[in-house]
């Protein structure tokens, strides 16, 4: 009772024209800094500070706009990433897999719109987690220490295998390309820079943002480019957008998805240092293994775009709770809200929901607020989004050139970062000629130093004794996940493929 | 003719470009050279916003976090890439200092920057979970001493940087010979160390007493010792310091900004002229109040001085305690 009357309050504190008025603000910025390839939420929210700032907002209305950028971001990096197979942001490369393709086959719309639903379903839950579980959670939080995480990192490497190639050995190369970038820079343990040439800017390794696009958005480019002199196929090429609603049928399908990848994702959230990108990665490829019977995903299925929709909203939720009850960011873009919150000279840490409950039930009832404003603001929207099929690639593709180049400068104003893209976006066309998986080598340079920084805090706490690694019963449950992942679909995956071939490829696609 | 007409027209632009100078901090900037979160990153969001409540500056401070190297490479991209600007100011600390000492930027040093102002000390401090059996820094340091694999300790600094270093000063300072087996874990930042502190991983924390004050407050983590000459000011004055347990250690954090090397001396001086102002409002004596800062006070020439000291200083300390040859 003493929750609902807190929340109440809350309500009271979020329900003012203005903050009403910023929250539509922030969700609709955020919506479209998520959708631009280059510009994600952490950008986007460390973008909006100087406006918060100069507006001068106050400690709540300057979270309450900032958190629905966070959101808005959230929704919109699907936009691009199913529209144009170029992820806006991080935590949007899952959805690339299977949102593509249901474009390709003439279903942008329902595309769009489940994973929509979805991105509500995953933040919804995941905020109502925020205000049952924070306390606990935190404890959960605390039980990872670095053998754990770097457990976590080792689950999230093994289940790889399947999630985007057919040929593991393929996936398993493009995974140890991206960790050998992540090798890139100043190693912390040591304080020793390792493969940098010297070039200061490699210091500071190689940035995640820079490595999408190029491999991404520059590497279509290209492949438009080469293609172009042969069929000219903008005739060709002409989609059906389908529906704007999703059918019945494929909620109801995507139901059981949505609630399961929420749960995996809001828990990867929790944990800091975890994040989004995890989340959203872990619910798809466990999605795969639960659901995926008629080896459906990848070439379009619907859950699997719910699954990490779902799943990266709900860590974006999950990782408020670090942030707000430890006072450590649970994600890129919590560390930049935290350090907005200091700046507003409040200390997040055990003590924030006793010093400043107006502030945190201020900003989850705007939470709330703002999640309904992008469900009501995205599925309408989905019809506007669709036309973005409609222009003809020679006019799209030097737009996504542009757009690419621009939001990438933006990051960092160098012009180092451009020739990094450039030469990630050559790299990117020679491995999809050679059928080399993308993704995996982005989850490589994005997890890769955490992982290693992990294992080497482990072995130093312990006295270089390896077996810390399993030494507590959450790493061993673990390793059993990782190892039964890697293992099971060498052996099942197999018998699948088998049977598959019996049953033949009658059903073209999912959804009748 | 044309020639003098020209030489006017230049000497315009010239005049021009003196005067864009002289308003400098049209777009004051303020790199972190840390992730958000960390001491660097409080100082400049903290100074940004009360420069901004005071009035001394038009638009909001623009915080950059530039990570990475321990702040190398923010001193090597101001260095090398910033070092005209007039609105630009980077936070700086005794970890600064320390990188310095010990060659850890490479081929930068501390006279390719202009040192601006101090804006407090904040003292170290060592620490453990509320539930450890150790309540005195000489029980700690006893507990190393006799077994140094036992005791892990964290920190937000990499090996050799300053976290690091206080942990060292310390067990030097209590008869610790070969200070190279006090087990030191490299975290990113305070905030990740704290938590594995709390998690139990680790025994033992350094830091900052502003990295670690929201857990302080709420008992879950235990102070036993500060590195400063006396006690604290305020609701810090219950932490007992080292010097009083016997353990004759010091490790001031002094925090303040450097400016790139070719900026206009006016643009300099009005930033002198600036954190100092901001050092003697009341609004600011109330931040550090709240935060732990001890006073620390100079500006200019005065700071430049306390830099090179202190980069000496280090220098010998390291080379004590075997970190540099």
């Amino acid at each position: 009772m003493e929750l609902l009357s807190s929340l109440g309050d809350g309500f009271a504190v979020a329900l003012t024209w203005q903050n009403l008025g910023l929250a539509l603000l922030g969700c609709f910025l955020g919506t479209i800094m998520g959708a631009l390839p280059g510009l994600g939420p952490s950008n986007g929210v460390a973008i909006l500070i100087p406006l918060a700032f100069s507006l001068g907002l106050g400690a709540t209305p300057a979270l309450i706009l900032l958190t629905s950028v966070y959101y808005g971001a959230m929704y919109g990096g699907r936009i691009s990433s199913i529209l144009l197979n170029i992820p806006g942001d991080e935590p949007a490369m899952m959805t690339c897999l299977d949102g593509y393709p249901m474009a390709q086959k003439g279903m942008a719309g329902e595309a769009l719109a489940i994973s929509g639903i979805a991105s509500f379903v995953g933040s919804f839950l995941a905020t109502w987690g925020l205000i049952l579980l924070a306390p606990q959670l935190v404890k959960i939080a605390l039980l990872f220490g670095p053998a754990e995480y770097f457990a976590l990192f080792a689950l999230a490497f093994m289940t790889l295998g399947g999630v985007s190639s057919t040929n593991q050995a393929k996936s398993a190369f493009a995974a140890a390309l991206g960790l050998g970038l992540a090798m890139i820079g100043v190693d912390t343990q040591t304080g020793v820079p390792r493969f940098t040439f010297g070039e200061v800017h490699l210091y500071d390794g190689l940035d995640f943002l820079v490595a999408i696009v190029g491999l991404f958005a520059l590497s279509e480019v290209f492949i438009f480019l080469e293609e172009r002199h042969g069929a000219a196929d903008a005739a060709g090429r002409k989609l059906t957008v389908g529906r704007l609603t999703p059918p019945a049928a494929m909620v109801k399908e995507c139901t059981p998805t949505m609630l399961r990848s929420s749960f995996l994702g809001f828990l990867a959230g929790v944990l800091p240092g975890a994040g989004a990108s995890l989340g959203s990665f872990i619910s798809y490829s466990m999605e795969k293994r639960l659901v995926d019977r008629k080896g459906t995903f990848g070439k379009g299925d619907p859950r699997g775009v719910a699954a990490p929709e779902a799943g990266n909203n709900a860590a974006a939720g999950g990782a408020l709770v670090p942030m707000l009850a430890l006072g450590v960011p649970g994600s890129g873009t919590t560390a930049v809200l935290l350090a907005v919150l200091l700046s507003l000279n409040i200390t997040p840490g055990p003590l924030l929901f006793a010093n400043n409950p107006d502030v945190v039930w201020g900003l989850i009832a705007a939470l709330f607020i703002a999640n309904f404003m992008l469900l009501a603001m995205n599925i309408p929207m989905v019809g506007i989004f669709t036309r973005v099929l409609m222009v003809p690639p020679r006019i799209l593709m030097p737009i996504v050139a542009m757009v690419s180049f621009v939001g990438i400068y933006g990051i960092s104003g160098s012009t180092f970062d451009l020739l990094v893209m450039i030469g990630f976006g050559i790299m990117g066309w020679g491995l999809r000629k050679l059928d080399v998986p993308l993704v995996p080598i982005i989850l490589g340079t994005l997890l890769g130093n955490a992982m290693e920084n992990n294992l080497r805090r482990a072995i130093t706490i312990d006295n270089g004794n390896w077996f810390t690694l399993i030494d507590s019963p959450l790493s061993i449950a673990l390793w059993a996940f990782a190892i039964l992942g890697f293992l099971l679909p060498i052996f099942v995956g197999r018998m699948v493929k088998m049977r598959m071939r019996q049953r033949g490829d009658a059903e073209g696609s999912v959804i009748d | 003719m044309a020639f003098k007409a020209i030489r006017t027209a230049l000497a315009v632009v010239g005049f021009g470009l003196v005067g864009t100078m002289a308003t400098a901090q049209e777009n004051p900037e303020c790199i972190a050279p840390a992730n958000p979160g960390g001491g660097w990153d409080f100082t400049c969001r903290q100074v940004g916003k009360s420069l901004q409540d005071l009035g001394m500056i038009g638009k909001t401070m623009q915080v950059v976090n530039l990570a990475g190297g321990g702040g190398g490479v923010a001193y090597a991209e101001v260095v090398n890439k910033r070092n005209d600007s007039n609105d630009l100011i980077v936070a700086a600390s005794s970890a600064t200092a320390t990188r310095l000492a010990q060659g850890a930027y490479p081929g930068n040093s501390m006279d390719q920057v202009r040192w601006v102002a101090s804006v407090g000390a904040d003292y170290g401090m060592i620490a453990v979970a509320a539930n450890s059996p150790v309540n005195t820094l000489p029980e700690l340091l006893d507990m190393i001493k006799n077994d140094p694999t036992s005791v892990s300790v964290a920190g937000g600094s990499a090996v050799g940087g300053w976290d690091h270093l206080k942990v060292l000063i310390a067990a030097n300072a209590y008869g610790i010979d070969d200070v190279r087996s006090v087990k030191y874990v490299a975290f990113d930042g305070g905030g990740e160390a704290v938590t594995q502190l709390l998690a139990g991983s680790v025994q033992a924390f350094t830091g900052d007493i502003s990295e670690a004050k929201g857990f302080v407050d709420s008992g879950d983590i235990k102070v036993i010792a500060v590195l400063a000459p006396e006690r604290l000011e305020g609701e810090f004055n219950k932490f007992p310091t080292a010097k009083e347990q016997g353990v004759d250690a010091l490790g001031a954090n002094w925090r303040g900004f450097y400016a790139p090397k070719g900026m206009s001396d006016d643009a300099y001086n009005i930033w002198v002229e600036k954190i100092g102002k901001l050092y003697a409002s009341p609004e600011w004596k109330a931040t550090m109040a709240a935060n732990g800062l001890a006073p620390l006070d100079l500006q200019g020439a005065e700071f430049e001085a306390f830099v090179a000291d202190s980069v000496a200083q280090i220098q010998s300390i390291s080379k004590e305690i075997g970190i540099i040859k």
